[in-house]
C-alpha cells in the first residue's frame, strides 16, 4: 500500500473515508472494501455492464474507474437505489416478465435501465434495446427485459 | 485481470501536469475508458498515472469567429447533448451515438479519443474530414496541429512526450453526413465513414482515417479502390472495401439529395 491515496466518497448516501491503492478500480473497492456485493465484475474491461453502478447520477462501468477518481463523488449502488425503492417498478416488472434466469447481469441491467426509466423519455423498443445493447444477458435473449423495461416506460 | 500497481496524481493546474508528466513512467490519465481496460488486461503498465480530469483549462465549449473549440475533457455524452454543437457541428454529434454504450460515453472524452488515435474510432476521421485544428501545450508552449497532420499512424500522433491535446476547434457549417457499420450497436465499426463537403475520411479502413476524394462518384470509388483496409476476425480486407464502398456511394447520395 505504499501508494495508497486516502479518498472521501459519499456511498449510498453514507461518507466513506478509506486509503485505497490507485490500482483497485471502483467496483473491487464497493465489493472487497465495503462488502456491496450487488454489483458484479464480468469481463473487466468494459464490454459486459455487469458492473454498472451511478456516480454523480450518471451511470458509469464501475471496473472503468479507478476507486481513487470517485473521490468526492456520489456514488450509487444497486443496493442503494434497491433499498430506496427506486427501482420498485423495474423490479417488479423483471419478476412478471421472466427478464432474468441465472441474474448475474441484472444489477446491471437494473441500472442501465432505470437510467432510461428516469430521463422519462417515451422511447421505443428500439432506443430500448440501443440504450442496453452495453449490457450482456446470456441467458434471457433479451426479449423479455426489452418487454419488462418498456412496460415501466409506457407506465402500463 | 487485475491492473498492475501504479502512483497516482491528480494535479490542479497545467504547469503542476507538465512537471508530473517528466517523472519516468508517467501516462496521462482522462476518462480512462481506453487506458483502464488495457491496465485491466496488463497491456500498459505505467508507474504514474496523472490524472488530468481536475484541470479547468481542458473544459468547456465556447464559439469564436464562426468555430467551435471544445475542450479536451468534454465527455461523449455532454458533447451529444450540447446545442452549440448540434448547431454548428451536426457531423460530431451525429457520430457520438456510435461511440461505445452510454455508460462508457458518461466518461470518454473527445481529447481522450483523439490523443489515443485509435483506428477504428469515431472522432479522428470526423476531425480530419471538418479539418479541425488541435491545439497542443507543453511546457514550453502551445502550439496549433491539423488534424491531417496529427494522425501519424497506428496509436501514433504528433504529440511530443509531455505534452497535452486541450483543446479542438472544428469549423462550422457545410455539408455532412456519418455513416457507420457495425454487427452489434456500439461495438467498433468494421468499417465507418465521415464526410464533411468534399472530404470523405473512412474509419476502420487503415492506420490512420482515410480520406478519399473525387469530384464525381465515379472518381470517389476509382480512388477509394486504391486503399487497403487491414482484414479483423471477422472481415476480410475485400469485404471491408466492399462495405467502404457501399457507404460512399450511400453517403454521396444522400449529400447530393437537394435541401
Amino acid at each position: 500500500m505504499e501508494h495508497a491515496v486516502e479518498t472521501t466518497l459519499t456511498v449510498n448516501g453514507a461518507k466513506v473515508t478509506r486509503r485505497i491503492e490507485p490500482r483497485q478500480h471502483l467496483v473491487d473497492f464497493l465489493r472487497e472494501e465495503l462488502g456491496l456485493t450487488g454489483s458484479h465484475i464480468g469481463c473487466e474491461h468494459g464490454v459486459c455492464g455487469a458492473c454498472t453502478v451511478r456516480v454523480n447520477g450518471e451511470i458509469v462501468r464501475g471496473c472503468l474507474m479507478l476507486a481513487v477518481q470517485a473521490d468526492g463523488c456520489e456514488v450509487e449502488t444497486i443496493e442503494g437505489l434497491s433499498d430506496s425503492r427506486e427501482l420498485a417498478k423495474l423490479q417488479k416488472s423483471f419478476h412478471e416478465k421472466n427478464a432474468l434466469q441465472c441474474g448475474f447481469c441484472t444489477p446491471g441491467m437494473l441500472m442501465a435501465a432505470q437510467d432510461l426509466v428516469r430521463s422519462k423519455k417515451k422511447v421505443s423498443r428500439e432506443e430500448i434495446r440501443a440504450h442496453i445493447s452495453g449490457n450482456y444477458c446470456r441467458c434471457t435473449g433479451y426479449q423479455a427485459i426489452v418487454d419488462a423495461i418498456d412496460e415501466v416506460i409506457q407506465g402500463k | 485481470m487485475k491492473a498492475p500497481p501504479f502512483a497516482y496524481a491528480k494535479p490542479k493546474s497545467l504547469a503542476e501536469a507538465f512537471a508530473l508528466l517528466e517523472r519516468p513512467g508517467a501516462k496521462v490519465l482522462a476518462g480512462g475508458q481506453s487506458l483502464i481496460p488495457s491496465l485491466n488486461m496488463r497491456l500498459s503498465s505505467p508507474e504514474l498515472l496523472v490524472d488530468i480530469t481536475g484541470l479547468q483549462e481542458l473544459k468547456g465549449i465556447s464559439t469564436k469567429d464562426g468555430k467551435l473549440l471544445i475542450g479536451a475533457l468534454t465527455t461523449h455524452a455532454q458533447l451529444e447533448k450540447d446545442s452549440s454543437v448540434k448547431k454548428l457541428v451536426p457531423l460530431l454529434a451525429e457520430a457520438v451515438p456510435h461511440i461505445a454504450h452510454a455508460a462508457i460515453r458518461n466518461r470518454g472524452t473527445l481529447g481522450g479519443s483523439l490523443a489515443l488515435a485509435d483506428p477504428a474510432a469515431e472522432y479522428p476521421a470526423c476531425a480530419v474530414a471538418l479539418d479541425a485544428v488541435f491545439v497542443l501545450k507543453g511546457k514550453s508552449g502551445e502550439r496549433r496541429v491539423k488534424a491531417a497532420e496529427f494522425f501519424k499512424g497506428l496509436f501514433e500522433t504528433a504529440l511530443k512526450p509531455g505534452e497535452l491535446l486541450v483543446a479542438a476547434e472544428f469549423p462550422s457549417g457545410g455539408k455532412s453526413a456519418f455513416l457507420e457499420l457495425t454487427r452489434r450497436h456500439g461495438d467498433y465499426a468494421i468499417i465507418g465513414l465521415a464526410v464533411h463537403e468534399s472530404r470523405f475520411v473512412f474509419f476502420g479502413a487503415g492506420a490512420t482515417p482515410v480520406v478519399v476524394t473525387g469530384k464525381s462518384l465515379a472518381e470517389a470509388k476509382a480512388a477509394l479502390a486504391r486503399i487497403k483496409p487491414p482484414a479483423d476476425l471477422y472481415h476480410s480486407s475485400a469485404t471491408k472495401l466492399h462495405l467502404a464502398g457501399v457507404l460512399l456511394e450511400r453517403a454521396w447520395n444522400t449529400l447530393s439529395k437537394p435541401h
